[in-house]
């Protein structure tokens, strides 16, 4: 299986290394083209206003778009998940693939950012709760009906599975923890 | 070494976002927004960019508070600003206006010439800029979160930046080939805290993510600094002392994500009309070396 990281921009080679962990090669997808080659995909973090800008520039926008709709497996982290979102506050264009609503930032500029514990459900296996690197977060504010959420923060969902898409407002390639990138391979394979 | 430090990583963290990224000098909210438009990773509020400040002369100082509030509400990406070198008061100013990093710049003029600012002990991450392994190091061991190497600010030219660009590359590569008994003695020579030596030895790179600044006035000259093992490109003066700045923006922030790409970096160079004038570096006199602030 190959699995791709949308590489332009934001912390990809981060990904890369936390799929290596797991024995996963991961490619670095920059155009349209480099997308046809991967099996799953990687949405990492960053600044989704460039990565948008980016992606409308290499029309990756509608190829991941149909991709996903045709059932490609995608793990979105922070920025990813703005990305993916079908609402997006303050307003600002999003592929609509996932349905949640999230507003930017929400928790604050980067002196409120930090770790915090994140408690899983028991499908994650044990133990219980992961780190949670929140930088310059989203956060979700609303889930539709066919989102499951998986892990929260305080009482907020902040990891959530829609099908085939699972997606972290947090950062999972920070940390040890290779939970969340092990869901994806086993959504790939399933 | 406070590496596992929750908030030193967080600090780490917010650097590795910015990666592959562009962060651009602004001086209004109006620039701003075009920077953010153009597909900024990040922006610098500054007071005047480094070209005026060459140019104008006198003491180059924090920028105003409200120039920096309005960048600020201007745009949704991170807002980065500069503190004088050593200037505690400016870092603690900053950080109470919750700038997202704080660049310890040898573009304003130092206020404290034998000192830096102690890093850790702040909230907000900081980058600061290096001409070599020691000077990075001794930042890092200050706390810096980030390290862009200095370049030349306001020239227009990049050769500074790819000096220090080597020169790092060159001094990591050559601790990895040394003996761990010979690497005391590499970190007196350095002038480089022992652990952060011994830290790079093992790893091959720096512990935070390196950046290149300093003279970047083309997409070739974004491209080149990534080649040479940059992560992320600091553009100053380049984008809006150039003729037409949106379409530099843009252009230079393609060509950091497509670097490896030729053709493309070919396509992107067109069209841009005049870059910003630059400067002889090999003219200037010592005094009129910003690199060479800090210590």
């Amino acid at each position: 299986m190959r699995v791709g990281v949308l590489a332009l921009q934001g912390d990809f080679e981060a990904h890369a290394a936390a799929l290596g962990r797991l024995g996963v090669e991961a490619v670095p997808v920059r155009t349209a083209e480099g997308l046809e080659g991967v099996d799953a995909l990687v949405l990492p973090g960053g600044e989704s206003t460039t990565m948008l800008r980016l992606m409308a520039v290499e029309g990756l926008d509608g190829a991941i778009a149909a991709r996903v709709r045709a059932g490609m497996p995608v793990l979105a982290t922070c920025a990813g998940v703005v990305l993916l979102a079908r609402e997006v506050n303050p307003d600002q264009p999003s592929l609509g693939l996932l349905d949640v609503a999230v507003r930017r930032n929400a928790y604050g500029r980067q002196v409120a950012s930090a770790v915090v514990p994140v408690r899983l459900a028991p499908a994650l296996g044990e133990p219980p709760g992961m780190e949670g690197v929140f930088i310059r977060a989203p956060r979700i504010t609303r889930t539709g009906p066919g989102v499951e959420p998986l892990g929260w923060r305080d009482g907020d969902p902040v990891l959530v599975r829609q099908d085939r898409i699972v997606a972290a407002t947090f950062h999972p390639e920070l940390t040890a923890d290779s939970r969340v990138h092990r869901l994806l391979l086993e959504t790939a394979r399933a | 070494m406070r590496f596992d430090d929750e908030q030193f990583r967080v600090k780490v963290g917010l650097a590795e976002m910015l990666k592959g990224g562009v962060i651009m000098d602004v001086t209004t909210a109006e620039q701003a927004k075009i920077a953010e438009e153009a597909g900024a990773a990040a922006v610098m509020a500054l007071e005047r960019v480094p070209a005026d400040i060459r140019a104008e002369g006198g003491v180059a100082r924090m920028a105003p508070v409200e120039k920096i509030q309005e960048i600020q509400e201007a745009v949704s990406i991170p807002v980065m600003a500069k503190c004088r070198i050593g200037h505690v008061a400016e870092a603690r100013i900053l950080e109470a206006l919750e700038v997202d990093f704080i660049d310890e710049s040898e573009v304003l003029t130092p206020a404290d010439e034998e000192n830096h600012v102690a890093k850790h002990g702040f909230k907000v991450p900081f980058v600061c800029g290096c001409r070599n392994l020691g000077e990075a190091l001794r930042r890092i061991g200050e706390g810096a979160a980030m390290i862009r190497t200095k370049g030349e600010a306001g020239s227009g030219n990049i050769v500074e930046a790819v000096r220090h660009l080597r020169t790092v590359q060159r001094q990591i590569r050559t601790l990895t080939i040394l003996d761990e008994h010979e690497l005391m003695a590499e970190a007196k020579a350095l002038q480089a805290p022992y652990e952060l030596v011994r830290w790079v030895a093992e790893n091959g790179r720096l512990p935070v993510p390196n950046f290149a600044a300093g003279g970047v006035a083309t997409p070739a000259d974004a491209a080149l600094c990534m080649m040479l093992g940059a992560e992320s490109v600091f553009v100053g003066s380049g984008i809006f002392k150039s003729s037409d700045p949106a379409p530099r923006a843009r252009a230079i922030v393609q060509a950091v994500t497509h670097w490896q790409d030729p053709a493309r970096l070919a396509e992107l160079s067109k069209g841009l009309g005049d870059p910003m004038s630059g400067l002889d570096v090999a003219k200037l006199s010592p005094e009129e070396m910003l690199s060479r602030r800090g210590w």
